[in-house]
């Protein structure tokens, strides 16, 4: 049987019309409830969309100025040190957060275990100040972990492992908790398989829970670096020097106004977000060694 | 000899004891059927026996090694042993990596994995998708792949827990044809945990019976089946006749029993004198009209009180006193033109009746 066809619709070779995506879109059916849901969410996606534009509108008003502040190297460094000290805070929060978090995820429910994870919490609830003078008072010179290792070399206050420690430990429950609810999606029953054919736990570990992890891991670990390139005040307590960006936007600021302190936050919007969708856009990448049960 | 030795075992998962006082003992090349309802610790203790998580207390012993004394030797022991779980557990990877796992986790040379993965695959029947994604395979084909993956690191012990549960007909033979030409060729010792009472008849050479978190009761699949230690074994192997007797006498090797004013000849010796009477519905026979010649020591007429067609069977229920429970085919009760009310003859041999102590009610 002939059916017509109009101009534009795509035929298949079974003979079924399939429209063009333009008139899907059309035929989706809103219902009031998801309507309404989208218009308050929008209020709040509204609101960084207005920041955003405010200072885009301000900024590219004037692009020689903002050209000359995103080349300074004063601002370059700063970006690279901020990025580099919450790249290696994630690293050691890889290392040693990890196997927290898989025993978290394993273990059973008791007091103690309730107590660590209250722990693991505690950066999430501080004041920032709070976190920062934490952190500064047991790695400062005379403090307890600072003094033995400045005996070895190691100095933490305005110093690049002082960012660093204090970067880790305000992004360290976002890591551990995203892990462990990783590491709890994996059955223990295909742990029990790679165990009944002979591999031990940490084979079992290797090759089983961490693949099937991956990108919890990997989110984890975005959620962590962004949370700690974000920190000031936590870092500012123990490592005032170098410059992480926040610190200089909050320099430039007090001294130099808010026209350059504008220009570098600009600068910092900017590249921010074009390396978080280019780490998104990653994960669909990531390959994914699921089962099916 | 016995090659798995396991006294008092018991595990509790928090406040909820799962098993506890399990005595079990498997000799070396036998086939053990581990039957029980669900939740009555099958599972558990297979993963206990198989070492995949410790007991919380008893004497567990396997190859002759006091594994409770030897943690320290708990992977080496585990790589003699396999298991096949219940539900078909295979990798998002091809089936030949998956069948190669336990190879690689054994540090085997490319080559060896490649010719014995090709083997085992041969052997369930699989080679034409060695290269196909195991996760695109039916259910059945699935728990094939997972069968050639423990099979192919040679088990001395082979535990299957409830590995048909899930599969059509045809895919249950075929694993069990499996299993029985390995034990018969190889001679793997096998335990095998399922609640299809056939199949644990049909496979295995004992039956343990795990009721309520212990080994209530192992034996040959006739003791099992036929002569039940207590009520609660006789519930759950089947048994559709039990009823409550008195023993009123004991002469040449016979036992009578009155049951509802009815007395069975029982040819177990009284066990005490208030007693449960034990049949099988299927050990009961009905006629038309008494029996000329008839070899059954209990014979008596009886009245059709329901017939319930169970497929294949029917459950015909006469009254001659008590009520007995026959299984009979659908073409015996239609040739008997069976129907509520009518006169019958029941036929049962003394044998057939098993004893066994009085409990408390239920």
């Amino acid at each position: 049987m002939k059916t017509e066809t109009l101009p534009g619709d795509i035929r298949r070779g079974d003979g079924e019309t399939v429209l063009p995506w333009w008139r899907q879109r059309k035929r989706q059916h809103i219902d009031g409830c998801t309507l309404w849901f989208c218009i308050m969410g929008a209020a709040i996606v509204g609101i960084t969309v207005l920041a955003l534009a405010n200072i885009a509108m301000t900024e590219l008003a004037d692009p020689v100025h903002l050209l000359e502040v995103a080349a300074s190297s004063e601002v370059l460094g700063s970006i690279l040190l901020t990025f580099g000290a919450g790249a290696s805070a994630v690293l050691l929060l890889i290392l040693f957060g990890t196997p927290l978090a898989y025993v978290l995820a394993r273990s059973r429910p008791s007091r103690f275990k309730g107590f660590v994870e209250s722990i693991v919490d505690i950066p999430l609830i501080l004041p920032h100040t709070v976190a920062g003078l934490l952190v500064y008072l047991l790695f400062m010179r005379r403090g307890w972990l600072g003094a033995p290792l400045s005996d070895i070399g190691i100095a933490f206050e305005d110093a690049f492992p002082g960012t660093v420690v204090a970067m880790l430990f305000v992004a360290s429950p976002f890591f551990i908790n995203t892990m462990r609810e990783g590491f709890e999606k994996v059955p223990v029953h295909l742990e029990n398989v790679a165990r009944t054919l002979g591999a031990g736990t940490f084979t079992t570990f290797r090759t089983v829970t961490l693949p099937l992890s991956l990108r919890h891991m990997y989110n984890g670990a975005i959620f962590a670096w962004g949370r700690a390139i974000g920190e000031f005040a936590g870092v500012i307590m123990i490592a005032y020097y170098p410059f992480i960006i926040s610190t200089l936007i909050y320099y430039s600021f007090t001294t130099d106004g808010i026209r350059t302190s504008r220009s570098i936050a600009f600068v910092v919007i900017v590249v921010s977000l074009a390396v978080f969708y280019l780490l998104r856009r990653m994960t669909r990448h990531l390959g994914r060694y699921d089962d099916r049960v | 000899m016995a090659i798995i030795e396991a006294h008092s075992i018991r595990k509790s998962y928090g406040s909820l004891e799962v098993l506890h006082d399990v005595d079990l003992s498997v000799q070396e090349g036998e086939i053990l059927g581990l039957i029980g309802p669900s939740g009555s610790g099958k599972s558990t203790l297979l993963r206990i026996l198989d070492l995949i998580e410790p007991s919380d207390g008893g004497a567990l012993s396997l190859f002759g090694i006091d594994v409770v004394a030897e943690r320290g030797r708990w992977l080496d022991l585990r790589r003699r042993m396999g298991m096949l779980f219940q539900r078909p557990i295979v990798f998002n990877a091809s089936v030949y990596d998956n069948v190669a796992m336990g190879l690689r986790y054994r540090g085997a040379s490319s080559d060896d994995i490649d010719r014995r993965v090709k083997e085992a695959l041969e052997a369930v029947g699989l080679s034409r998708y060695i290269g196909s994604r195991a996760t695109d395979l039916s259910g059945g084909e699935q728990q094939r792949v997972a069968l050639s993956r423990v099979l192919v690191t040679d088990p001395e012990i082979l535990f299957l827990d409830e590995p048909t549960a899930n599969l059509d007909p045809g895919s249950t033979a075929t694993i069990e044809a499996i299993v029985a030409r390995l034990n018969r060729e190889e001679g793997t010792t096998v335990l095998i945990s399922t609640h299809d009472l056939s199949q644990g008849q049909r496979l295995a050479h004992r039956v343990a019976v795990m009721i309520e978190g212990t080994v209530a009761q192992a034996g040959s699949p006739r003791e099992i089946f036929h002569e039940p230690r207590d009520q609660k074994i006789a519930r759950f192997v089947g048994v559709q006749n039990i009823i409550p007797g008195r023993v009123v006498s004991r002469k040449e090797g016979l036992t009578t029993v009155e049951a509802g004013g009815r007395q069975i000849v029982s040819t177990t010796p009284p066990p005490a004198e208030e007693v449960t009477v034990v049949i099988r519905g299927e050990d009961i026979s009905l006629h038309r009209r008494e029996p000329g010649y008839e070899e059954a020591e209990n014979l008596f007429p009886a009245t059709v009180t329901s017939i319930e067609p169970t497929a294949p069977f029917v459950n015909v229920t006469v009254h001659c006193g008590c009520d007995l429970v026959a299984l009979v085919t659908a073409r015996r009760a239609e040739a008997l033109g069976l129907a509520a009310g009518m006169q019958v003859w029941v036929s049962l041999q003394a044998k057939a009746v098993h004893l066994i102590p009085r409990e408390g009610p239920g």
